[in-house]
Protein backbone atom coordinates (compact mmCIF):
# COMPACT_ATOMS: atom_id res chain seq x y z
CA UNK A 1 0.00 0.00 0.00
CA UNK A 2 1.58 3.55 -0.76
CA UNK A 3 0.48 6.68 0.35
CA UNK A 4 0.04 10.18 -1.73
CA UNK A 5 1.13 13.12 -0.87
CA UNK A 6 -2.55 14.36 0.52
CA UNK A 7 -2.51 11.58 3.13
CA UNK A 8 0.49 12.62 4.47
CA UNK A 9 -0.76 15.90 4.41
CA UNK A 10 -4.08 14.93 5.86
CA UNK A 11 -2.22 12.66 9.26
CA UNK A 12 -0.19 15.46 9.80
CA UNK A 13 -3.38 17.72 9.86
CA UNK A 14 -5.18 15.04 11.88
CA UNK A 15 -1.94 14.67 14.38
CA UNK A 16 -1.93 18.97 14.19
CA UNK A 17 1.46 18.80 13.32
CA UNK A 18 3.51 21.10 10.95
CA UNK A 19 5.71 19.45 8.74
CA UNK A 20 8.02 21.51 5.93
CA UNK A 21 7.19 20.97 2.65
CA UNK A 22 10.07 19.78 1.68
CA UNK A 23 10.12 16.69 4.10
CA UNK A 24 7.01 15.51 2.58
CA UNK A 25 8.11 13.16 -0.05
CA UNK A 26 10.84 11.22 2.42
CA UNK A 27 7.52 10.99 5.31
CA UNK A 28 5.55 9.39 2.60
CA UNK A 29 7.95 7.01 1.83
CA UNK A 30 8.71 6.11 5.20
CA UNK A 31 4.78 6.09 6.53
CA UNK A 32 4.28 3.85 2.90
CA UNK A 33 6.83 1.32 3.45
CA UNK A 34 5.70 0.93 7.24
CA UNK A 35 1.88 0.00 5.86
CA UNK A 36 4.13 -2.22 3.75
CA UNK A 37 5.06 -4.14 6.98
CA UNK A 38 1.74 -4.37 8.00
CA UNK A 39 0.23 -5.56 5.01
CA UNK A 40 2.87 -8.48 5.07
CA UNK A 41 1.24 -8.78 8.58
CA UNK A 42 -2.31 -8.96 8.17
CA UNK A 43 -1.57 -11.56 5.54
CA UNK A 44 -0.84 -14.05 8.23
CA UNK A 45 -3.75 -17.15 9.19
CA UNK A 46 -5.40 -15.44 12.60
CA UNK A 47 -8.53 -17.29 12.23
CA UNK A 48 -9.17 -18.34 15.76
CA UNK A 49 -6.90 -16.02 17.85
CA UNK A 50 -8.71 -13.74 20.19
CA UNK A 51 -7.78 -10.03 19.29
CA UNK A 52 -5.83 -8.97 21.19
CA UNK A 53 -6.24 -5.35 23.64
CA UNK A 54 -3.56 -5.56 25.58
CA UNK A 55 0.01 -7.44 25.40
CA UNK A 56 -0.02 -8.15 29.33
CA UNK A 57 -1.79 -11.31 30.55
CA UNK A 58 -3.60 -9.12 33.34
CA UNK A 59 -7.36 -7.79 34.14
CA UNK A 60 -7.73 -4.44 35.11
CA UNK A 61 -7.58 -3.41 38.80
CA UNK A 62 -9.87 -1.53 40.09
CA UNK A 63 -10.04 1.63 42.69
CA UNK A 64 -12.30 2.32 46.15
CA UNK A 65 -14.26 5.47 44.76
CA UNK A 66 -13.17 7.77 47.64
CA UNK A 67 -11.62 11.30 47.04
CA UNK A 68 -7.65 10.93 47.55
CA UNK A 69 -6.84 13.90 45.92
CA UNK A 70 -6.97 17.70 47.50
CA UNK A 71 -7.16 20.65 45.35
CA UNK A 72 -3.83 21.91 44.24
CA UNK A 73 -4.34 24.58 41.52
CA UNK A 74 -1.75 26.88 42.81
CA UNK A 75 0.58 24.46 41.92
CA UNK A 76 -0.99 23.41 38.92
CA UNK A 77 -1.19 26.19 37.70
CA UNK A 78 2.07 27.88 37.92
CA UNK A 79 2.99 25.91 35.12
CA UNK A 80 0.41 27.41 32.81
CA UNK A 81 0.99 30.68 30.72
CA UNK A 82 -1.96 32.30 31.07
CA UNK A 83 -4.29 31.88 33.78
CA UNK A 84 -7.26 33.75 34.82
CA UNK A 85 -9.67 33.85 37.79
CA UNK A 86 -8.82 30.22 37.92
CA UNK A 87 -9.16 29.13 34.38
CA UNK A 88 -6.77 27.84 32.32
CA UNK A 89 -6.67 30.31 28.97
CA UNK A 90 -5.96 29.19 25.91
CA UNK A 91 -6.62 30.63 22.10
CA UNK A 92 -10.06 31.13 21.47
CA UNK A 93 -11.90 28.61 20.14
CA UNK A 94 -16.01 28.90 19.10
CA UNK A 95 -17.13 26.31 17.05
CA UNK B 1 -45.92 12.73 0.01
CA UNK B 2 -46.45 11.21 3.66
CA UNK B 3 -43.56 11.23 5.56
CA UNK B 4 -41.90 8.78 7.90
CA UNK B 5 -39.73 9.97 11.15
CA UNK B 6 -37.26 7.78 12.22
CA UNK B 7 -35.24 8.90 15.17
CA UNK B 8 -32.60 7.38 17.34
CA UNK B 9 -31.31 9.01 20.71
CA UNK B 10 -27.44 8.76 22.06
CA UNK B 11 -27.91 10.11 26.04
CA UNK B 12 -25.33 10.97 28.10
CA UNK B 13 -25.41 10.19 31.43
CA UNK B 14 -23.39 11.62 34.78
CA UNK B 15 -22.78 8.57 36.96
CA UNK B 16 -23.49 9.67 40.64
CA UNK B 17 -20.05 8.84 41.93
CA UNK B 18 -18.18 10.50 44.50
CA UNK B 19 -14.67 11.15 42.66
CA UNK B 20 -13.76 10.50 38.60
CA UNK B 21 -13.85 7.72 36.42
CA UNK B 22 -10.08 7.19 36.38
CA UNK B 23 -9.01 9.75 39.45
CA UNK B 24 -9.55 10.47 42.82
CA UNK B 25 -10.65 13.81 42.32
CA UNK B 26 -13.97 14.88 43.58
CA UNK B 27 -17.17 15.11 41.31
CA UNK B 28 -19.42 17.94 42.76
CA UNK B 29 -20.86 20.47 41.21
CA UNK B 30 -20.32 23.72 41.41
CA UNK B 31 -16.58 23.72 42.78
CA UNK B 32 -14.24 27.22 42.07
CA UNK B 33 -12.53 26.30 38.60
CA UNK B 34 -10.02 23.41 38.23
CA UNK B 35 -10.29 23.19 41.92
CA UNK B 36 -11.06 19.46 40.94
CA UNK B 37 -9.04 18.78 38.22
CA UNK B 38 -6.08 16.80 39.34
CA UNK B 39 -2.86 15.81 37.87
CA UNK B 40 -4.53 12.83 36.19
CA UNK B 41 -7.77 14.77 34.98
CA UNK B 42 -4.85 17.65 33.61
CA UNK B 43 -3.19 15.16 32.11
CA UNK B 44 0.26 15.65 33.43
CA UNK B 45 3.32 13.11 32.16
CA UNK B 46 3.96 10.79 34.26
CA UNK B 47 0.06 9.70 35.08
CA UNK B 48 -1.66 7.21 34.63
CA UNK B 49 -5.77 6.26 35.08
CA UNK B 50 -7.06 3.83 38.11
CA UNK B 51 -10.62 2.92 37.55
CA UNK B 52 -13.11 3.72 39.79
CA UNK B 53 -14.98 0.41 40.77
CA UNK B 54 -18.22 2.51 41.61
CA UNK B 55 -18.58 3.74 37.75
CA UNK B 56 -18.36 -0.24 36.37
CA UNK B 57 -20.89 -1.06 38.95
CA UNK B 58 -23.50 1.58 38.06
CA UNK B 59 -22.63 0.67 34.56
CA UNK B 60 -23.74 -2.89 35.11
CA UNK B 61 -26.80 -2.02 37.17
CA UNK B 62 -28.10 -0.18 33.82
CA UNK B 63 -27.52 -2.87 31.82
CA UNK B 64 -29.48 -4.91 34.31
CA UNK B 65 -32.34 -2.70 34.26
CA UNK B 66 -32.57 -2.78 30.64
CA UNK B 67 -32.64 -6.35 30.35
CA UNK B 68 -29.38 -6.47 28.30
CA UNK B 69 -26.35 -8.31 28.21
CA UNK B 70 -23.36 -7.35 30.51
CA UNK B 71 -19.59 -7.34 29.17
CA UNK B 72 -17.98 -9.72 30.97
CA UNK B 73 -15.21 -8.43 29.16
CA UNK B 74 -14.84 -4.92 28.26
CA UNK B 75 -12.39 -2.76 27.12
CA UNK B 76 -11.20 1.29 27.19
CA UNK B 77 -9.88 2.62 23.72
CA UNK B 78 -9.02 5.95 23.14
CA UNK B 79 -11.31 8.47 20.76
CA UNK B 80 -8.51 10.89 19.90
CA UNK B 81 -9.37 14.75 18.37
CA UNK B 82 -8.15 17.82 19.70
CA UNK B 83 -9.96 20.60 21.58
CA UNK B 84 -8.94 21.89 24.70
CA UNK B 85 -11.16 21.20 27.26
CA UNK B 86 -9.82 17.35 26.63
CA UNK B 87 -6.34 18.00 27.60
CA UNK B 88 -4.85 14.65 26.78
CA UNK B 89 -5.96 15.04 23.18
CA UNK B 90 -8.47 11.76 23.02
CA UNK B 91 -11.31 10.78 25.28
CA UNK B 92 -11.32 7.37 26.69
CA UNK B 93 -14.16 5.30 25.97
CA UNK B 94 -15.70 2.13 24.89
CA UNK B 95 -16.25 1.15 21.70
CA UNK B 96 -15.81 -2.75 20.00
CA UNK B 97 -16.40 -4.29 23.46
CA UNK B 98 -18.55 -2.42 25.69
CA UNK B 99 -19.96 -2.91 29.17
CA UNK B 100 -23.49 -3.21 28.39
CA UNK B 101 -24.77 -5.06 25.17
CA UNK B 102 -27.84 -4.78 23.45
CA UNK B 103 -31.04 -4.37 25.68
CA UNK B 104 -34.47 -2.66 25.18
CA UNK B 105 -37.06 -0.69 26.65
CA UNK B 106 -40.81 -0.14 26.38
CA UNK B 107 -41.84 3.69 25.92
CA UNK B 108 -45.73 4.68 25.86
CA UNK B 109 -46.88 8.26 24.50
CA UNK B 110 -48.97 10.52 26.75
CA UNK B 111 -51.41 9.70 23.25
CA UNK B 112 -50.90 5.78 24.23
CA UNK B 113 -48.96 4.80 21.49
CA UNK B 114 -46.98 1.99 23.08
CA UNK B 115 -43.47 0.84 21.79
CA UNK B 116 -40.23 -1.23 22.18
CA UNK B 117 -37.33 0.77 21.42
CA UNK B 118 -33.95 -1.31 21.54
CA UNK B 119 -30.91 -0.54 22.96
CA UNK B 120 -27.83 -0.97 20.76
CA UNK B 121 -25.40 -0.90 23.35
CA UNK B 122 -24.42 1.74 26.35
CA UNK B 123 -20.68 2.25 27.46
CA UNK B 124 -18.82 3.75 29.76
CA UNK B 125 -16.21 6.87 29.22
CA UNK B 126 -15.36 10.18 30.70
CA UNK B 127 -16.18 13.78 30.08
CA UNK B 128 -14.19 16.38 28.95
CA UNK B 129 -14.00 19.93 30.72
CA UNK B 130 -16.01 23.50 29.87
CA UNK B 131 -14.82 25.96 27.76
CA UNK B 132 -15.91 30.19 28.41
CA UNK B 133 -15.96 32.08 25.61
CA UNK B 134 -16.97 35.18 27.18
CA UNK B 135 -14.50 38.10 28.26
CA UNK B 136 -10.76 36.66 28.32
CA UNK B 137 -9.05 39.28 26.40
CA UNK B 138 -9.80 37.29 23.43
CA UNK B 139 -8.81 34.38 25.00
CA UNK B 140 -11.05 31.17 26.10
CA UNK B 141 -11.19 30.31 29.86
CA UNK B 142 -11.05 26.52 30.34
CA UNK B 143 -12.28 24.87 33.48
CA UNK B 144 -11.49 21.03 34.25
CA UNK B 145 -13.88 20.29 36.73
CA UNK B 146 -15.24 18.34 35.04
CA UNK B 147 -12.67 16.48 32.88
CA UNK B 148 -13.00 12.50 34.03
CA UNK B 149 -16.51 12.28 35.49
CA UNK B 150 -18.14 9.38 34.79
CA UNK B 151 -20.73 8.84 31.60
CA UNK B 152 -22.62 5.96 30.49
CA UNK B 153 -23.40 7.03 27.06
CA UNK B 154 -26.66 4.97 25.58
CA UNK B 155 -26.74 4.51 21.76
CA UNK B 156 -30.75 3.32 20.95
CA UNK B 157 -31.64 2.20 17.73
CA UNK B 158 -33.49 4.18 15.54
CA UNK B 159 -36.63 2.85 16.72
CA UNK B 160 -38.28 5.66 17.35
CA UNK B 161 -41.21 7.20 14.57
CA UNK B 162 -41.98 10.61 16.35
CA UNK B 163 -40.57 13.41 18.69
CA UNK B 164 -43.12 12.26 21.47
CA UNK B 165 -41.68 8.64 21.24
CA UNK B 166 -38.40 10.17 21.67
CA UNK B 167 -39.15 12.10 24.64
CA UNK B 168 -41.07 9.42 26.02
CA UNK B 169 -37.80 7.59 25.48
CA UNK B 170 -35.71 9.90 27.47
CA UNK B 171 -37.88 10.07 29.95
CA UNK B 172 -38.07 6.43 30.62
CA UNK B 173 -33.94 6.47 30.86
CA UNK B 174 -34.33 9.15 33.52
CA UNK B 175 -36.82 7.70 34.98
CA UNK B 176 -34.56 4.01 35.27
CA UNK B 177 -31.43 6.25 36.23
CA UNK B 178 -33.06 7.95 38.66
CA UNK B 179 -34.71 5.15 40.44
CA UNK B 180 -31.58 3.32 40.36
CA UNK B 181 -30.04 6.15 41.86
CA UNK B 182 -26.52 5.98 39.71
CA UNK B 183 -28.05 9.83 38.26
CA UNK B 184 -29.49 12.54 40.07
CA UNK B 185 -30.91 13.27 36.76
CA UNK B 186 -31.04 17.40 37.14
CA UNK B 187 -30.60 17.50 32.97
CA UNK B 188 -30.69 21.84 33.82
CA UNK B 189 -26.86 21.01 35.18
CA UNK B 190 -26.26 18.74 32.48
CA UNK B 191 -26.30 15.07 34.19
CA UNK B 192 -28.23 14.33 31.41
CA UNK B 193 -27.61 14.87 27.79
CA UNK B 194 -29.23 13.96 24.48
CA UNK B 195 -28.35 13.40 20.95
CA UNK B 196 -31.29 12.67 18.69
CA UNK B 197 -30.26 11.24 15.46
CA UNK B 198 -33.27 12.56 12.47
CA UNK B 199 -34.24 11.24 9.51
CA UNK B 200 -37.01 11.46 7.29
CA UNK B 201 -38.07 8.86 4.42
CA UNK B 202 -40.86 7.97 2.30
CA UNK B 203 -43.71 6.49 4.09
CA UNK B 204 -43.23 2.77 3.20
CA UNK B 205 -39.33 3.00 2.54
CA UNK B 206 -36.81 0.57 3.96
CA UNK B 207 -33.89 2.26 3.18
CA UNK B 208 -33.29 5.08 5.79
CA UNK B 209 -33.34 8.75 4.60
CA UNK B 210 -29.83 10.99 5.56
CA UNK B 211 -29.51 11.93 9.31
CA UNK B 212 -28.57 14.88 10.78
CA UNK B 213 -27.49 14.88 14.86
CA UNK B 214 -28.90 17.70 16.69
CA UNK B 215 -26.30 18.24 19.74
CA UNK B 216 -26.81 18.65 23.41
CA UNK B 217 -30.55 19.18 24.27
CA UNK B 218 -31.25 19.64 27.67
CA UNK B 219 -34.99 19.11 28.33
CA UNK B 220 -37.31 17.04 27.40
CA UNK B 221 -39.68 20.03 26.00
CA UNK B 222 -36.95 20.38 23.83
CA UNK B 223 -36.16 17.19 22.65
CA UNK B 224 -40.00 17.43 21.20
CA UNK B 225 -39.96 20.91 19.85
CA UNK B 226 -36.38 20.45 18.48
CA UNK B 227 -36.83 17.19 16.61
CA UNK B 228 -40.38 18.55 15.24
CA UNK B 229 -38.31 21.95 14.21
CA UNK B 230 -35.88 19.67 12.12
CA UNK B 231 -38.25 17.01 10.51
CA UNK B 232 -40.13 19.73 9.05
CA UNK B 233 -36.86 21.39 7.91
CA UNK B 234 -36.16 18.30 6.16
CA UNK B 235 -39.51 17.83 4.61
CA UNK B 236 -39.05 21.24 3.23
CA UNK B 237 -35.77 20.46 1.73
CA UNK B 238 -36.74 17.18 0.18
CA UNK B 239 -39.97 18.63 -1.29
CA UNK B 240 -37.84 22.14 -2.63
CA UNK B 241 -35.67 19.29 -4.55
CA UNK B 242 -32.54 19.70 -1.99
CA UNK B 243 -30.93 16.79 0.27
CA UNK B 244 -30.55 16.22 3.56
CA UNK B 245 -26.51 16.66 4.44
CA UNK B 246 -25.07 14.65 7.28
CA UNK B 247 -24.14 17.06 9.80
CA UNK B 248 -24.41 18.47 13.49
CA UNK B 249 -26.96 20.64 14.44
CA UNK B 250 -27.62 22.63 17.16
CA UNK B 251 -31.49 23.51 18.84
CA UNK B 252 -31.98 27.28 19.47
CA UNK B 253 -34.84 27.22 21.62
CA UNK B 254 -35.07 31.53 21.51
CA UNK B 255 -35.61 31.04 17.80
CA UNK B 256 -37.21 27.71 17.36
CA UNK B 257 -34.68 26.78 14.78
CA UNK B 258 -31.93 24.03 14.03
CA UNK B 259 -28.78 25.35 12.39
CA UNK B 260 -25.42 23.78 11.18
CA UNK B 261 -22.91 23.58 13.54
CA UNK B 262 -20.08 21.37 12.16
CA UNK B 263 -19.97 19.30 9.02
CA UNK B 264 -19.63 15.23 9.96
CA UNK B 265 -16.99 14.43 7.18
CA UNK B 266 -14.22 13.55 9.29
CA UNK B 267 -16.45 11.31 11.05
CA UNK B 268 -14.10 8.69 10.72
CA UNK B 269 -11.42 10.42 12.16
CA UNK B 270 -11.22 9.68 15.57
CA UNK B 271 -8.72 6.54 15.22
CA UNK B 272 -9.96 4.71 17.96
CA UNK B 273 -7.48 1.79 19.51
CA UNK B 274 -7.21 0.42 22.64
CA UNK B 275 -5.96 2.36 25.44
CA UNK B 276 -2.79 1.02 26.38
CA UNK B 277 -2.93 2.64 29.88
CA UNK B 278 -5.84 0.21 30.99
CA UNK B 279 -6.03 -3.38 31.00
CA UNK B 280 -9.01 -5.05 30.10
CA UNK B 281 -12.20 -5.00 32.34
CA UNK B 282 -13.39 -8.24 33.36
CA UNK B 283 -16.46 -9.23 35.51
CA UNK B 284 -17.85 -12.96 36.65
CA UNK B 285 -21.62 -13.64 37.22
CA UNK B 286 -20.97 -13.76 40.91
CA UNK B 287 -20.37 -9.32 40.67
CA UNK B 288 -23.63 -9.20 38.35
CA UNK B 289 -25.98 -11.41 40.43
CA UNK B 290 -24.46 -9.29 43.81
CA UNK B 291 -25.34 -6.63 41.35
CA UNK B 292 -28.72 -7.48 40.72
CA UNK B 293 -29.48 -8.27 44.13
CA UNK B 294 -29.50 -4.63 45.22
CA UNK B 295 -31.37 -3.34 42.18
CA UNK B 296 -34.03 -1.18 43.57
CA UNK B 297 -38.52 -1.88 41.98
CA UNK B 298 -37.87 -0.43 38.33
CA UNK B 299 -40.05 2.17 37.20
CA UNK B 300 -42.67 -0.70 34.90
CA UNK B 301 -42.79 -3.00 37.57
CA UNK B 302 -43.88 0.05 40.25
CA UNK B 303 -46.76 1.41 37.79
CA UNK B 304 -47.93 -1.64 37.46
CA UNK B 305 -48.55 -2.45 40.97
CA UNK B 306 -49.10 1.30 41.58
CA UNK B 307 -52.40 0.06 38.94
CA UNK B 308 -52.82 -3.06 41.14
CA UNK B 309 -51.97 -2.58 44.68
CA UNK B 310 -54.09 1.26 45.10
CA UNK B 311 -56.10 1.38 41.45
CA UNK B 312 -55.00 4.40 39.92
CA UNK B 313 -55.25 4.91 36.80
CA UNK B 314 -52.28 4.18 34.14
CA UNK B 315 -51.55 8.06 33.84
CA UNK B 316 -51.94 8.77 37.41
CA UNK B 317 -49.82 5.51 38.24
CA UNK B 318 -47.10 6.52 35.33
CA UNK B 319 -46.61 10.16 36.77
CA UNK B 320 -46.29 8.74 40.22
CA UNK B 321 -43.67 6.12 39.03
CA UNK B 322 -41.40 7.89 36.68
CA UNK B 323 -39.53 9.42 39.53
CA UNK B 324 -38.47 7.29 42.61
CA UNK B 325 -38.28 10.28 44.67
CA UNK B 326 -41.72 10.74 44.56
CA UNK B 327 -42.85 7.44 44.22
CA UNK B 328 -41.48 7.07 47.76
CA UNK B 329 -43.03 9.89 49.17
CA UNK B 330 -46.61 8.92 47.27
CA UNK B 331 -46.05 5.53 48.94
CA UNK B 332 -45.47 7.27 52.45
CA UNK B 333 -48.40 9.71 51.96
CA UNK B 334 -50.93 6.41 51.21
CA UNK B 335 -49.75 5.01 54.60
CA UNK B 336 -50.41 7.71 56.72
CA UNK B 337 -53.74 8.57 55.41
CA UNK B 338 -55.24 5.34 53.67
CA UNK B 339 -56.59 6.62 50.56
CA UNK B 340 -54.33 6.02 47.71
CA UNK B 341 -56.28 8.20 45.39
CA UNK B 342 -56.54 10.78 47.69
CA UNK B 343 -52.80 11.02 47.90
CA UNK B 344 -52.62 10.32 44.25
CA UNK B 345 -54.52 13.48 44.09
CA UNK B 346 -53.14 15.73 46.21
CA UNK B 347 -48.94 14.38 45.31
CA UNK B 348 -49.60 15.33 41.41
CA UNK B 349 -51.82 18.50 41.90
CA UNK B 350 -51.40 20.87 44.99
CA UNK B 351 -47.75 19.76 46.22
CA UNK B 352 -46.66 19.57 42.86
CA UNK B 353 -47.94 22.77 41.95
CA UNK B 354 -46.33 24.19 44.79
CA UNK B 355 -42.95 22.19 43.98
CA UNK B 356 -42.86 23.58 40.35
CA UNK B 357 -43.31 27.49 41.43
CA UNK B 358 -40.32 27.20 43.97
CA UNK B 359 -38.40 24.96 41.43
CA UNK B 360 -38.13 22.72 44.78
CA UNK B 361 -36.86 18.96 44.05
CA UNK B 362 -39.76 17.07 45.94
CA UNK B 363 -36.70 15.18 48.39
CA UNK B 364 -36.50 18.93 50.11
CA UNK B 365 -40.18 19.32 50.20
CA UNK B 366 -40.75 21.74 52.77
CA UNK B 367 -44.34 19.66 53.97
CA UNK B 368 -43.71 15.91 54.64
CA UNK B 369 -45.01 12.40 53.30
CA UNK B 370 -46.33 12.48 57.17
CA UNK B 371 -47.29 15.98 57.00
CA UNK B 372 -49.63 15.59 54.03
CA UNK B 373 -50.67 12.75 55.35
CA UNK B 374 -52.07 14.05 58.29
CA UNK B 375 -53.75 16.52 56.57
CA UNK B 376 -55.75 14.10 53.76
CA UNK B 377 -56.97 12.58 56.99
CA UNK B 378 -58.89 15.61 58.53
CA UNK B 379 -60.44 15.73 54.66
CA UNK B 380 -61.65 12.23 54.82
CA UNK B 381 -63.24 12.67 58.45
CA UNK B 382 -64.97 16.04 57.18
CA UNK B 383 -63.54 17.96 59.63
CA UNK B 384 -62.31 19.92 56.96
CA UNK B 385 -63.56 20.73 53.49
CA UNK B 386 -61.11 20.34 50.10
CA UNK B 387 -61.19 24.23 49.93
CA UNK B 388 -59.98 24.65 53.51
CA UNK B 389 -57.54 22.08 52.72
CA UNK B 390 -55.97 23.96 50.41
CA UNK B 391 -55.60 26.87 53.21
CA UNK B 392 -53.78 24.32 55.68
CA UNK B 393 -51.85 23.23 52.46
CA UNK B 394 -50.24 26.73 52.17
CA UNK B 395 -49.81 27.00 55.97
CA UNK B 396 -48.17 24.39 56.28
CA UNK B 397 -45.50 24.94 53.05
CA UNK B 398 -45.01 28.49 54.48
CA UNK B 399 -44.45 27.85 58.56
CA UNK B 400 -44.90 23.95 59.07
CA UNK B 401 -46.65 21.85 61.92
CA UNK B 402 -49.25 19.40 61.65
CA UNK B 403 -52.46 20.31 59.91
CA UNK B 404 -54.26 19.06 63.33
CA UNK B 405 -52.34 22.19 64.67
CA UNK B 406 -53.07 24.32 62.09
CA UNK B 407 -56.53 23.34 61.43
CA UNK B 408 -56.63 24.19 65.61
CA UNK B 409 -54.96 27.35 66.38
CA UNK B 410 -56.36 29.18 63.00
CA UNK B 411 -59.78 27.72 64.03
CA UNK B 412 -60.56 26.14 60.55
CA UNK B 413 -62.58 23.26 62.00
CA UNK B 414 -65.56 22.45 59.66
CA UNK B 415 -69.08 23.50 61.24
CA UNK B 416 -71.39 20.51 60.48
CA UNK B 417 -73.70 21.56 63.30
CA UNK B 418 -76.77 21.60 61.58
CA UNK B 419 -78.39 24.36 64.44
CA UNK B 420 -75.58 26.51 63.50
CA UNK B 421 -75.74 26.17 60.00
CA UNK B 422 -79.51 27.16 60.21
CA UNK B 423 -78.96 29.90 62.01
CA UNK B 424 -76.65 31.18 59.68
CA UNK B 425 -78.64 30.20 56.83
CA UNK B 426 -81.93 32.11 58.18
CA UNK B 427 -79.41 35.93 58.38
CA UNK B 428 -78.57 34.83 54.71
CA UNK B 429 -82.12 34.48 53.42
CA UNK B 430 -83.55 37.74 55.46
CA UNK B 431 -80.77 40.05 54.08
CA UNK B 432 -81.55 38.84 50.48
CA UNK B 433 -84.80 40.00 50.00
CA UNK B 434 -83.89 40.47 46.37
CA UNK B 435 -82.23 37.21 45.35
CA UNK B 436 -85.43 35.73 47.39
CA UNK B 437 -87.55 37.28 45.20
CA UNK B 438 -85.95 36.14 42.33
CA UNK B 439 -85.60 32.34 43.78
CA UNK B 440 -89.39 32.22 43.87
CA UNK B 441 -90.23 33.40 40.83
CA UNK B 442 -88.00 31.08 38.79
CA UNK B 443 -88.92 27.95 37.44
CA UNK B 444 -88.71 25.49 39.54
CA UNK B 445 -85.66 23.20 37.37
CA UNK B 446 -83.71 26.43 37.48
CA UNK B 447 -83.10 27.28 41.30
CA UNK B 448 -80.96 24.78 41.64
CA UNK B 449 -78.14 27.00 39.90
CA UNK B 450 -79.66 29.80 41.75
CA UNK B 451 -78.40 28.33 44.95
CA UNK B 452 -74.85 29.63 44.30
CA UNK B 453 -75.57 33.26 45.62
CA UNK B 454 -76.44 31.76 49.23
CA UNK B 455 -73.97 28.96 49.19
CA UNK B 456 -71.34 32.03 48.51
CA UNK B 457 -72.88 34.28 51.39
CA UNK B 458 -73.32 31.27 54.03
CA UNK B 459 -69.29 30.21 53.00
CA UNK B 460 -68.40 34.26 53.49
CA UNK B 461 -70.38 34.33 56.80
CA UNK B 462 -69.01 31.32 58.16
CA UNK B 463 -65.07 31.76 56.94
CA UNK B 464 -65.36 28.88 54.06
CA UNK B 465 -65.85 26.66 57.15
CA UNK B 466 -69.18 25.53 56.78
CA UNK B 467 -69.78 21.81 55.24
CA UNK B 468 -70.45 22.69 52.01
CA UNK B 469 -73.26 19.44 52.05
CA UNK B 470 -74.90 20.27 54.65
CA UNK B 471 -75.29 23.97 53.58
CA UNK B 472 -76.95 23.23 50.52
CA UNK B 473 -79.46 20.90 52.03
CA UNK B 474 -80.56 22.98 54.71
CA UNK B 475 -80.87 26.01 52.04
CA UNK B 476 -82.92 24.12 49.72
CA UNK B 477 -85.26 23.42 52.48
CA UNK B 478 -85.45 26.39 53.79
CA UNK B 479 -85.86 28.81 50.41
CA UNK B 480 -88.49 25.71 49.16
CA UNK B 481 -90.19 26.33 52.11
CA UNK B 482 -90.78 29.87 51.29
CA UNK B 483 -91.96 29.37 47.77
CA UNK B 484 -95.11 27.35 48.54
Amino acid sequence: MSLDRSDVERIAHLARLQIDESDIPSYTENLSSILNLIDQMQQTDTSGVEPLANPLDAVLRLREDVVSEVNQRAALQSVSPAVEEGLFLVPKVIE
Amino acid sequence: MEWEVVIGLEIHVQLSTTTKIFSGASTAFGAEPNTQACAVDLALPGTLPVFNENALRMAVMFGLAVNAEIGKRSVFERKNYFYPDLPKGYQTTQLAEPIVGAGYVDIETDDGVKRRVRLHHAHLEEDAGKSLHEDFHGMSGIDLNRAGTPLVEIVSEPDMRSSKEAAAYARKIHAIVTTLGICDGNMAEGSMRCDCNVSIRPKGQETLGTRTELKNINSFRFIERAIDTEVARQIDLIEDGGKVVQETRLYDPDKNETRSMRSKEDANDYRYFPCPDLLPVVIDDSYIDAIRATLPELPDARRARFIEEFGLSEYDAGVLSSYRAQADYYEQAVKACGDAKLAANWVMGELAKYLNQSDTDIKDSPISAEQLGGLLVRIKDNTISGNIAKKVFELMWSKGGSADDIIETEGLKQVTDTGAIEKIVDEVIANADKQVEQYKAAEPEKRGKMLGFFMGQVMKATGGKANPGAVTGILKQKLDALCN
